[in-house]
């Protein structure tokens, strides 16, 4: 006899943390940025991705919102605006 | 092959013929000459396995139960405290449901350090969840090992399986055994085909949490395979008859039961002993007879009920105990009578612990001494210092 034992394995990817987003959230301003990659280092969901000057951005269902990309921009181009706010993409 | 062997020497020639491709090794006596010989093999090509020296028994464990996990049939093998230092891997094993032969050569455990022969290693693990085969020669603990294969794998089974060899008697005692070529082991032993594989092209995960919710129905999972395991048992021992031309394992062999008085009861090599006195004693008018346990789990309880119900004495005469209460087997089988109408006298011995002989007169006192009388946890052969002489 034999009952379930073994299972497919999960993944983070299915935990959207981005909904644990509450007050603030990272605007990417496109104008300074260097390509420093300092905010896809920093981040601690690893969802900030990019290649190039002003090509950077967060993926929203991950980002939780903690601020610290826009601390470390050398150049402030990064801006945490009220959730609320419409971003493009 | 035919031959005159060691019983390591011929245990790894078996699992060389049983096409085992991972082999963990850790030194332990009696056990350690099973795996230098298999790694001869594997050094010279003859045997094409993964041979690793592991750094403890624990690992030992680990490693044949990864490479099982895989699809790779595994081997290894174990004494005493080796086998002890295991013990949580081994109750994974089983857990897990995944098949497995390994090799314990019987030997106590310590404290005090004793390297000789007895039971107690392998009976402390049978709630484990693992089939528990004692076998009394060379030549049957040869062939459980190739039965072994074939009950683990079975898909209606998967559970491991441990061939238990009396330390030094079998290990370092020398028979003439058959052993047969791969070849022949194949027409009995097909290619491992697991039922779940840790694949990295279709990954599963195996050991996963229970909660309360969930993790009696995986023991109820087990326990009852264990039942389907005891009709299976005899029909592998059937058909290994029909391949192999002789009779070995099974659930139990009874000897000259038919129309015995009184019977002793026991497991391994020391059953021949005990078969050596029962013919003595019939020659001698003696109705006396044997019964070997060959499985001990999952517990034959039915065919040992058939066996020794019109049996008027039954003495159980183990090498282990259970420290403050009675010995397995003799707890085993008063439970087993307990309520039934037939109301044999149940005596337990304990005997050749730490290795101590276990000679023909041993049996023979056993058969006579005791007649009419009950022992529950007698100690034969004890030989206290004389200030300390007490009880019987």
């Amino acid at each position: 006899m034999l009952v379930p034992i073994v299972a497919k394995p999960g993944s983070t990817l299915s935990y959207e943390t981005g909904s644990w987003r509450t007050e603030v959230k990272p605007k990417f301003l496109h104008k300074n940025c260097i390509a420093c990659g300092l905010c896809y280092l920093v981040c601690p969901e690893g969802c900030i991705t990019g290649e190039g000057k002003n090509t950077f951005t967060a993926d929203y269902r991950y980002c939780k919102g903690c601020g610290l990309c826009a601390y470390v921009c050398p150049k402030k181009d990064i801006v945490m605006v009220p959730e609320e706010e419409k971003l493009k993409e | 092959m035919r031959a005159i062997m060691e019983g390591s020497e011929a245990v790894a020639w078996t699992i060389r013929a049983c096409r085992v491709g991972a082999i963990s090794a850790y030194p332990i006596t009696p056990q350690t000459r099973i795996v230098e010989f298999l790694s001869t093999f594997v050094a010279n090509g003859d045997l094409k396995a993964q041979f690793v020296n592991v750094e403890s028994e624990h690992s030992a464990a680990s490693f044949v139960l990864g490479a099982s996990a895989t699809g790779v049939r595994a081997y290894s093998a174990t004494s005493s405290q080796g086998f002890l230092l295991m013990a949580e891997v081994l109750f994974n094993i089983a857990g897990l449901r995944l098949p497995l032969v390994i090799t314990v050569a019987n030997r106590s455990v310590s404290a005090p350090i004793n390297i000789w022969n007895d039971h107690q290693d392998s009976v402390t693990l049978r709630d484990a969840g693992w089939i528990q085969f004692y076998g009394e020669s060379i030549q049957e603990v040869c062939d459980l090992h190739i039965q072994g294969y074939r009950i683990s794998e079975d898909p209606k089974v998967l559970l491991p399986v441990m061939v238990c060899m009396d330390g030094y008697i079998l290990t370092h005692g020398r028979e003439i055994v058959e052993i047969p070529e791969p070849e022949e082991v194949d027409k009995f032993l097909p290619p491992y085909k697991p039922v779940h594989v840790l694949d990295v092209d279709n990954p599963v995960s195996m050991g996963l949490l229970a909660g309360p919710e969930s993790y009696m129905e995986t023991r109820y999972a087990i326990h009852k395979t264990m039942e389907e395991v005891l009709e299976i048992i005899p029909q592998v021992a059937d058909e290994f008859e029909k391949v192999f031309g002789r009779r070995s394992g099974g659930l139990i062999e009874s000897y000259k039961t038919e129309d015995a008085e009184r019977v002793i009861v026991g497991k391994g090599s020391m059953m021949g002993t005990v078969k050596e006195v029962v013919d003595q004693l019939r020659a001698e008018g003696e109705k006396v007879g044997a019964v070997k346990v060959i499985t001990h789990r999952p517990f034959p309880a039915q065919v040992l009920y058939q066996t020794l119900k019109e049996v008027k004495e039954i003495a159980v005469v183990e090498k282990s105990i259970s420290l403050g209460c009675w010995s397995p087997l003799f707890t085993e089988i008063k439970a087993l009578f307990q309520g039934k109408k037939e109301n044999p006298s149940i005596s337990g011995f304990v005997i050749g612990l730490g290795g101590r002989d276990v000679t023909t007169k041993d049996i023979r006192k056993i058969f006579l001494d005791w007649k009419g009388k009950v022992a529950e946890g007698e100690f034969i052969n004890l030989r206290l210092p004389q200030e300390n002489k007490g009880g019987k």
